[in-house]
């Protein structure tokens, strides 16, 4: 499956048919630091994506306060 | 996962609140925390003028679109830094919002007030960028709103931002950042108006997925001049300890509101006087604005 990655942007080819928490895993990702996306909707940790699947982990974080 | 209110299929899981929502459930709970914000500080009323400061990004737009929505009358009001792209492709974002809510907006450019971009205050001043364009802003921001007789500005500060503020002031005991540290600031002078952050219960990923549902097209790209920011660096950090021990951003932030930041308010108030230069308020002869203002047209003049 494609998983498309933000700043910068790129995108990386995993094995799907797995978990979204299990694919946020083996990216090294914290589930509280990203919205995970496939399509038009968010997914949760303990939805499956398959192995056509493509989804984006958009990260939340905005930032540089003073 | 289940949404905790209609049992649906859930959109996003609020680890810190052990629930998950659907994406029309999430929605009404991301606008009863924006509700009780406003409530529980008193921000502001319904027949008060809100200026809201925009950026671009979700969370800004997320919090006009709340207040829009919850009909408070608001305007927008959009700081051009001159951060090259960045600024262009995040002020398209604010006019799109602005004209497809029905909503006034003001723009006002960095440059023509102190003189210069951002990029270019910050290889002046030789400190990180994140200090002139903070200063810069919170000035222009009252200044704006005193311009347009607007009691209150408004800004999308979220839970995540004020935890690591406060994380940032007391690895150094700022302690003269702490007691200023609130999701409502009074204003204490005529010349400086109320600062409210009615996101200030909400998280950064929360903001985020509001903006999703809600199709609000926001800047996804990251400040440039924020990599490497001190402040990023204590979001991270942060975001570990909340990934170990969910709701650790919140206990840490409620908890100093409501029981450590009483001990750190002064026994006597600041004296604020008016900047001989400009007349806006500040604690000492020259503003710190006008002081920027300076530095950076000495500089661009050589």
């Amino acid at each position: 499956m494609k998983v498309l990655l933000r700043n910068p942007r790129r995108e990386v080819t995993v094995a799907g048919n797995r978990r979204v928490k299990d694919v946020l895993r083996e990216l090294d990702i914290l589930p509280e630091t990203v919205l995970v996306i496939r399509g038009d909707d968010l997914v949760t940790p303990d939805q499956l994506v398959r192995d056509d699947d493509t989804i984006e982990l958009r990260p939340v974080m905005s930032g540089g306060l003073s | 996962m289940k949404c905790r209110k209609c049992g649906g299929t859930a959109t996003l899981e609020l680890r810190r609140h052990n629930a998950a929502f659907c994406a029309t459930d999430f929605v009404e709970f991301f606008r009863n925390q924006v509700r009780e914000a406003i409530r529980k500080h008193r921000m502001f009323t319904r027949e008060e003028r809100v200026l809201v400061a925009v950026s671009g990004g979700k969370d800004s737009l997320a919090l006009w679109d709340v207040l829009i929505d919850e009909g408070y009358v608001t305007t927008g009001l959009y700081l051009d830094l001159g951060i090259f792209d960045y600024s262009v492709e995040s002020r398209a974002r604010c006019e799109a919002f602005a004209a497809r809510r029905h909503v006034p907006l003001i723009i006002k450019r960095v440059s023509d007030e102190v003189g210069a971009p951002v990029p270019v205050i910050k290889q002046v001043t030789r400190r990180p960028p994140c200090s002139g364009c903070g200063l810069s802003k919170r000035y222009l921001m009252n200044r704006a709103a005193l311009e347009e007789d607007i009691p209150v500005v408004a800004t999308g500060h979220n839970l995540d931002d004020e935890a690591a503020t406060l994380f940032g002031s007391v690895m150094h005991w700022q302690t003269d950042a702490l007691p200023r540290q609130s999701p409502a600031l009074p204003s204490t002078h005529p010349k400086l108006v109320r600062r409210v952050k009615p996101l200030y219960r909400l998280s950064e990923r929360e903001t985020a997925a509001f903006a999703f549902i809600r199709k609000i097209d926001y800047i996804v790209e990251e400040c440039p001049f924020a990599v490497g920011a001190t402040s990023i660096a204590h979001k991270q950090i942060l975001d570990r300890m909340e990934d170990a021990s969910p709701g650790a951003k919140h206990n840490f932030l409620f908890g100093f509101l409501e029981k450590a930041r009483p001990a750190f308010e002064r026994a006597q108030a600041v004296e604020l006087q008016e900047c001989a230069r400009c007349g806006q308020v500040t604690t000492s002869t020259v503003c710190a604005f006008c002081k920027l203002s300076d530095q950076v047209k000495r500089a661009t003049a050589r």
